[in-house]
């Protein structure tokens, strides 16, 4: 620890400072981890620390607009680009987000028409630095700017890659994020996202009528990303979207989208309870993520936890049926049970690298769901096409 | 078709040149490494003898033989494979390979291409066909439209909208293309155009825009990833081999990166590509509008810096590709426990700056363009920009500490970022540091701000370091914006020794972290590493205590080419065999060493003092050798000893006798060892005084540098004096000697290995050309042909002396030249010299195998290592790349000027010579030669064998003093006037008519020609694409060739037939 203030600033909140003021060179500096920290700054950080439930500690400083220790379930995404989507993707919430990508906000950040809800979600960003001079054409803030603005705090760690892999090693761990001196480690309290119902904090309140298009779908907001209302859009359809508990089994609809979403999918009960009276009608089912797993759940298969899930844009897949290959974006810590999965339904798509269940289909029935993000955002678009299958069995 | 071929045919690229260097040693090493493992026969045909790939161990059947048509298609008859890999070298390899299938070769002898078809291969060659075939899946080519008409010209450019590219589809070297703003500009320069051809081309002008390369990979049914996407900081209008490149891209948004990746992945589907190919984009930084520019579909230099940047082996897998394996069948040789097919996750950033060698090419100019004109290129990893391109610039030029320190004095000034330069990077810095803005110089760069926001930083914080003398956290925080201990020792006034040992104290250390191609997200056990200061950790422990440390050569450049990379790569692998934990360092993405399946441990790091230091203290290896990678290594030998390192072989307080011109002149002196009279240059008032005492010319040396850098041959008191600041601005520290030149000596070498001061292994070599000809562009023999055993008698026993009393344990080369069978020495090196492959592979005496052994104190089996009495001759040959250079000189001086070499084998000298010659891209068209020979010795010379020439039915043409010689001797010629005279017939209208096939120009004295006329003659010939040649020795011989060949057919024998016999 290298700042001259190091351990005199504890738990002091600083009050935040116009942009319009002259910049301080120095505060540039401070996008470098462990930077010497300077009061005057544009955006002052404070040495801090993330403990984690084993009490294993890792450095670094955070951003002054977070007084109070964040808490959270600490995971990784190895995507390169695209921070924007993957901080505004409602199924981080509750985590804290490492980018293993070192460089983060080069790009800035673009009108809210670009994000994938109206709002950051994670409980806290994680990254190595923090650029603040973002150069694009499409951005209007910057990263840092856009974190402030939310309250959303800011941890530069000292070595985000050595985070990372204690997150491979050990599972994704709980975790307090927290300045520097904030009483003793072992009296942390910590917070599990996972114990709580997280659809109600993203799912819309009421239903709502999208497009106009020929034909009718169902989509059952869990904290749906932009991107799957843009694909299902743009093949003309009329789409309700509709809370994560609501019945829509007596809606005139063509066919039901299960989206992504955050937590234990286990405590989602009342949205398999619909889901299953709905699979009564036969009519096609197409869930991504968290939907897949919810259409697990009413098929009577179970789900468990990955030890440290998947969140990257270059996770391998393999099309079970045509032995294709396909490079998806994935962002998830839960997965199928294979073993549990009826004899009516098969493995679609499988996860090249651990083997895991991407993809259910229904042997005879037009249901079916991926694990992986075919709406990308962030990420490859390689399997975009699903919208077509599912479009075509409407 | 069969999946995998019997034999399979791999076509290298020849001699390392402008545009085409070591990575193609990598592609092909690693093609011939997968096909090894499928268990399928090879044949190689590559004459770059300085090669990896060439090594005995790689291909079944070596074939030193130039790649042309008739040598591959000899190649064939006797080798029958059935197989053929074109796409691991380079343009050369793919030309030569469609060549064979228009004359119908490949179908003759029923030989199917492996990895992408031919059919493919020609769509994305062919400028039309490849708009064409992206215009039919609806993906965005540059607009372009043909005019043949001032008039359509017009038309086409308002339409596509102004400012329009317009080129000229006939004329030579890009004269007459340029950028027009408006119709009125267009109007005039259109008209002169047409006047001097029938078509002009009117283009969508994309300078400015953002230049963005994909690698792509794709199975044979139809899987397809790209491994790395690249962005460069220059923006189009600079060659890509010309720009600084980072990976991943540092601008592009999700939808930007993105909608590039699908564009990528759906054209390399539609043209049908197997394997590996590049894609490269223009992307409007305002708009978002992208171009598809152009496909590569082969191994590039883009694809081995993509290869190193990723740690994904792209050439091996694409060679899998080729033999129908699909990519999840394949490893991911770093996890092994995922598959290749994957997308590698980068938690660091890699920057790649070209290697210009401006200086030594006597380059008029040093801007850079649409041309390239580096000669190599370094790799950076770091955790941030500043400190990877901190990185990157103390790498390509050693010396160098940073940013702040250009290569040559600088301003700072808007005028010089706003024309791109070799050294603009430093200009930039400069310019932030006297107050420049980013607007302002993006106004004038279109560097994207991001890259320019980044500099200004480094140079803001260099002001904070300027202000906090001392601080620890303002060093630590330094060491993260990538300012070397040199430069912070600077800004504060102290000693580079005093900031180590505060930083060590403060325990400011680097951290040693791997490239494991999934960012941390998957187990790896790679030992592909880089250090960071971002980080507070290690990846991994030090290596066992028995490690042994390698350091590489650094970037290609004149003068430190491939065969330091075969050195150290030899080296490493003898290491293996032995039991030793390897430990390799080296900075170039370009080589073979940097592969990490060919040592223990590979750093992917800088050759500096402070940086083999940190990985030294890290690893704390049994031993450092430093004698392999050329005078970048070696010039480390001091310092390192001196803080008592380690190092294996001979002591460095003797090579410094060996490196100090002056210690070694004392030395040679008290060894009763003749040599060339010298003085040292301590002050001006020595060297002007010794000169006018030997009489002019005389020979300038600077100390402790390589390929003669700023090395001359002076003919005149006016100009010694700029010459001898020249060289002492090289050497440094170091002592500037003068001496004594010799003319119409004989060059000698002795590339050697000793054992505490004994020698155990030598080889002789022989110059064609006399002395004053850098040993570097020399054409050298082995075993010597035209040497008295006198001569070579009196060389050994030199030699041992020498060996002896600098108690040489290890590599050394020592060279000599020799008149009236008297023998003097001129340079000692203890280290291998860049003629090591050569003697090595010729003489099947690997050298660096046997030095190895001796560094590490192991047994070798004594006896004798034969490589004088050989029942065949090895020519090694220079590889220009003037072509590539224009308005550089292309004569032969003390000072080196060959990119590459190249070496062939023959039954005597004549064979191997024109093997060799043909091999480095020389090719005679028309049996019409053209001669213009200064001073009455050269034309006698030269007079029987233009006679003989003509009695082989070859027209000769002549200029004026060269043809009454000749006429009046009978020789029949014609007359040619020289290109100032501007009188027909002369050599312009002789070349663009394509009536000469051959130029001879001996410039009148010894590499002292600067007349225009001469300069006009060469580079006449050199930019008609017709063989030129300035030395009398080399002319005599390759004249003696073609008229004792004549009527010959040169049989193709193979490497492994010819070391047989032995």
């Amino acid at each position: 620890m290298v700042g001259k203030q190091s351990g005199q600033k504890k738990n002091r909140i600083h009050k935040k400072q116009s942009l319009s003021q002259k910049k301080n060179p120095l505060s540039d500096f401070f996008f470098y981890s462990n930077a010497d920290l300077r009061d005057d700054a544009a955006y002052p950080f404070h040495p801090a620390e993330i403990v984690l439930e084993d009490n294993t500690a890792f450095h670094g400083v955070l951003s002054s607009w977070a007084s109070d220790p964040v808490r959270g379930e600490i995971v990784f995404t190895t995507g390169m680009t695209g921070y924007v989507q993957t901080l505004t993707d409602p199924s981080y919430t509750g985590q804290c987000i490492v980018f293993t990508y070192p460089l983060i906000g080069n790009y800035g950040v673009p009108k809210k028409s670009d994000w994938e809800s109206k709002k950051i979600h994670v409980q806290a960003v994680i990254v190595s630095s923090a650029c603040i001079q973002y150069s694009h054409q499409d951005s209007i803030t910057s990263l840092i700017e856009w974190l402030r603005g939310n309250s959303i705090p800011l941890f530069l760690c000292a070595d985000t890659r050595a985070l990372t892999q204690y997150i491979r090693m050990k599972g994704s761990p709980l975790g307090v994020i927290r300045h520097k001196g904030q009483g003793d480690r072992s009296l942390i309290e910590f917070y599990d996202p996972n114990k709580e119902n997280l659809l109600q904090k993203v799912s819309l309140k009421k239903p709502q009528i999208i497009g106009n298009g020929k034909k009718t779908v169902v989509v059952v907001d869990c904290g749906v990303k932009e991107n799957s209302i843009r694909e299902l859009l743009s093949r003309d359809l009329r789409l309700i979207r509709v809370p994560y508990d609501y019945d829509y089994t007596k809606e005139e609809a063509n066919g039901v989208f299960l989206s992504n979403g955050p937590g234990d999918p286990a405590l989602a009960v009342r949205s398999v309870e619909i889901l299953k009276k709905f699979m009564q009608q036969r009519k096609p089912i197409f869930g991504i993520c968290l939907g897949s797993q919810l259409l697990a759940l009413a098929a009577s298969a179970s789900t468990y936890k990955l030890p440290f899930g998947h969140r990257g844009q270059n996770q391998p897949c393999i099309e079970t049926a045509t032995q294709r290959l396909t490079v998806t974006s994935q962002n998830h810590g839960y997965a199928i049970d294979e073993t549990t999965l009826p004899s009516q339904w098969s493995v679609s798509f499988r996860n090249l690298n651990d083997k895991s269940v991407e993809g259910i289909a229904h042997n005879s029935l037009p249901f079916f769901a991926v694990q992986f993000h075919p709406e990308a955002c962030p990420g490859p678009t390689d399997t975009r096409y699903l919208f077509d299958r599912f479009v075509d069995l409407l | 078709m069969k999946n995998i071929p019997h034999t399979m045919l791999v076509l290298g690229s020849g001699g390392l040149r402008i545009g085409q260097a070591g990575e193609f040693d990598y592609s092909g090493s690693q093609a011939l490494k997968a096909l090894r493992e499928e268990g399928v026969r090879t044949v190689l045909v590559n004459p770059n003898i300085a090669t990896v790939q060439t090594d005995e161990s790689m291909a079944d059947v070596l074939y030193l033989e130039p790649l042309t048509v008739d040598r591959v298609t000899a190649i064939i008859q006797k080798e029958n494979p059935d197989g053929l890999l074109l796409g691991f070298g380079g343009q050369t390899a793919l030309n030569l390979g469609l060549a064979l299938e228009e004359q119908g070769i490949l179908t003759k002898h029923g030989i199917t291409v492996y990895g992408t078809p031919i059919a493919t291969i020609r769509i994305t060659e062919d400028r039309d066909l490849f708009k064409q075939s992206l215009h039919e899946i609806g993906i965005h080519s540059p607009k372009s439209k043909a005019a043949k008409s001032v008039e359509e010209a017009l038309r086409a450019a308002s339409e596509i909208g102004f400012p329009v590219m317009m080129r000229s589809g006939f004329a030579l070297g890009g004269q007459g293309s340029g950028v027009y703003a408006t119709p009125e500009l267009l109007k005039s320069a259109a008209a002169e155009s047409l006047n001097a051809a029938p078509q002009i081309l009117i283009e969508e002008c994309l300078a400015g825009w953002k230049e963005i390369e994909y690698e792509v990979v794709r199975d044979y049914t139809g899987n397809t990833i790209t491994v790395c996407n690249m962005e460069n900081m220059d923006p189009l209008g600079i060659h890509t081999g010309e720009s600084i490149v980072v990976a991943p891209s540092q601008t592009l948004n999700n939808r930007e990166y993105h909608q590039l990746r699908e564009i990528a992945c759906r054209v390399a589907d539609h043209v049908g590509i197997v394997g590996e190919c590049n894609i490269q984009y223009a992307l409007h930084p305002h708009t978002g509008e992208y171009r598809v520019i152009e496909m590569n579909a082969r191994l590039s230099r883009s694809s081995a810096l993509a290869s190193k940047a990723t740690g994904y082996p792209l050439a091996f897998i694409a060679t899998k590709l080729a033999l129908h394996k699909r990519l999840d069948e394949l490893e991911n040789k770093i996890t092994k426990i995922t598959s290749a097919f994957f997308e590698p996750a980068l938690d660091y950033v890699v920057v790649k700056i070209p290697r210009w060698d401006t200086e030594k090419l006597r380059i008029a100019s040093r801007t850079i363009g649409t041309e390239m004109k580096s000669v190599g290129e370094v790799m950076a990893i770091g955790r941030s920009f500043p400190e990877a391109i901190q990185k990157a610039a103390r790498m390509v030029k050693s010396g160098s500490s940073d940013l702040a320190s250009p290569p040559l004095p600088i301003e700072g000034s808007e005028e010089e970022i706003a024309h791109p330069t070799d050294y603009r990077l430093y200009c930039l810095y400069h310019y932030f540091q006297n107050g420049g803005t980013v607007e302002r110089a993006y106004e004038v760069t279109k560097i994207d701000q991001w890259f320019l926001h980044e500099i200004e930083q480094i140079v803001a914080f260099e002001k904070i370091i300027q202000k906090k003398i001392g601080d620890a956290g303002v060093l630590a925080q330094a060491k993260r914006f990538g300012f070397s201990d040199k430069r912070i020792a600077q800004i504060w006034g102290k000693k580079e020794e005093n900031i180590r040992t505060m930083r060590k104290k403060a325990n400011i250390v680097p951290f040693v972290k791997q490239i494991d191609t999934l960012a941390g997200e998957f187990p790896a056990s790679t030992n592909y590493l880089y250090l960071t200061y971002h980080a507070d950790r290690h990846d991994l422990p030090a290596a066992n205590q028995d490690a042994i440390v390698v350091l590489g050569s650094g970037p290609y450049a004149i003068g430190s080419s491939v065969e330091f990379d075969w050195c150290a790569v030899n080296t490493v692998r003898t290491l293996r065999q032995q039991n030793h934990y390897s430990i390799l360092v080296n900075s170039n993405p370009e080589t073979v060493s940097t592969d990490y399946d060919e040592s223990d441990r590979l750093y992917f790091e800088e050759l500096t003092e402070e940086r083999v230091r940190d990985i030294l203290d890290f690893e704390q290896p049994h031993g450092v050798i430093l004698s392999v990678g050329g005078q970048v290594a070696n010039n480390l030998a001091l310092p390192l000893f001196k803080e008592q390192y380690p190092i294996l072989g001979t002591s460095p307080l003797l090579i410094d006798q060996a490196e100090d011109r002056g210690k070694f002149s004392k030395l040679l002196k008290s060894l009763g060892i003749d040599q060339p009279r010298w003085v040292n240059a301590s002050t001006p008032d020595n060297a002007f005084a010794f000169a006018r005492k030997v009489g002019y010319p005389v020979l300038i040396r600077p100390s402790y540098v390589l390929s003669g850098a700023a090395m001359n041959v002076v003919y005149n008191e006016m100009e010694l004096m700029p010459y001898l600041e020249e060289a002492q601005r090289q050497a440094g520290s170091h002592s500037v000697v003068v001496s004594e030149f010799i003319s119409g000596a004989k060059e000698l070498e002795i590339d050697g290995v000793a054992r505490n001061g004994t020698i155990i292994a030598q080889a002789m070599t022989e110059h064609i050309e006399q002395a004053g000809v850098h040993s570097g562009d020399a054409t050298i023999v082995l075993p010597p042909q035209n040497v008295y055993l006198a001569t070579i008698k009196r060389a050994k026993e030199i030699a041992s002396a020498i060996v002896s009393a600098l108690h040489v344990s290890g590599p050394f080369n020592i060279q000599f030249i020799a008149r009236e069978n008297k023998l003097q020495v001129i340079e000692c090196n203890v280290r291998a010299s860049r003629s090591f492959p050569f003697v090595s592979k010729v003489a099947n005496v690997n050298l660096i195998a046997i030095a190895t052994h001796i560094l590490t104190g192991r047994e070798i089996s004594d006896g004798s290592f034969e490589t004088l009495e050989l029942p065949y001759v090895g020519v090694k040959a220079p590889q220009f790349s003037y072509r590539r250079l224009k308005g550089a000189d292309p004569v032969g001086t003390v000072e080196m000027a060959s990119t590459g070499e190249v070496a062939c084998i023959g039954e005597n000298l004549e064979e191997a010579f024109i093997r060799a010659w043909h091999a480095a891209e020389n090719t005679i068209k028309r049996k019409a030669i053209f001669v213009s020979v200064g001073g009455m010795y050269a034309k006698a010379k030269l007079l029987e064998p233009l006679r003989a020439l003509e009695h082989h039915g070859w027209e000769i043409y002549a200029t004026e003093g060269t043809h009454a010689y000749l006429t009046a001797r009978g020789v029949g010629c014609y007359f040619a006037y020289k290109p100032q005279d501007a009188l027909t017939p002369s050599l312009p209208v002789l070349l663009s008519e394509g009536t000469i096939g051959l130029v001879i120009t001996i410039p009148d004295g010894i590499g002292h020609d600067h007349t225009t006329n001469g300069f006009l003659m060469r580079r006449l010939a050199v930019d008609h694409g017709v063989p030129l040649i300035t030395n009398l020795q080399v002319a005599r011989l390759l004249l003696q060739c073609i008229t004792q060949l004549d009527g010959h057919t040169i049989p193709v024998v193979s490497w492994q037939e010819y070391t047989l016999r032995r």
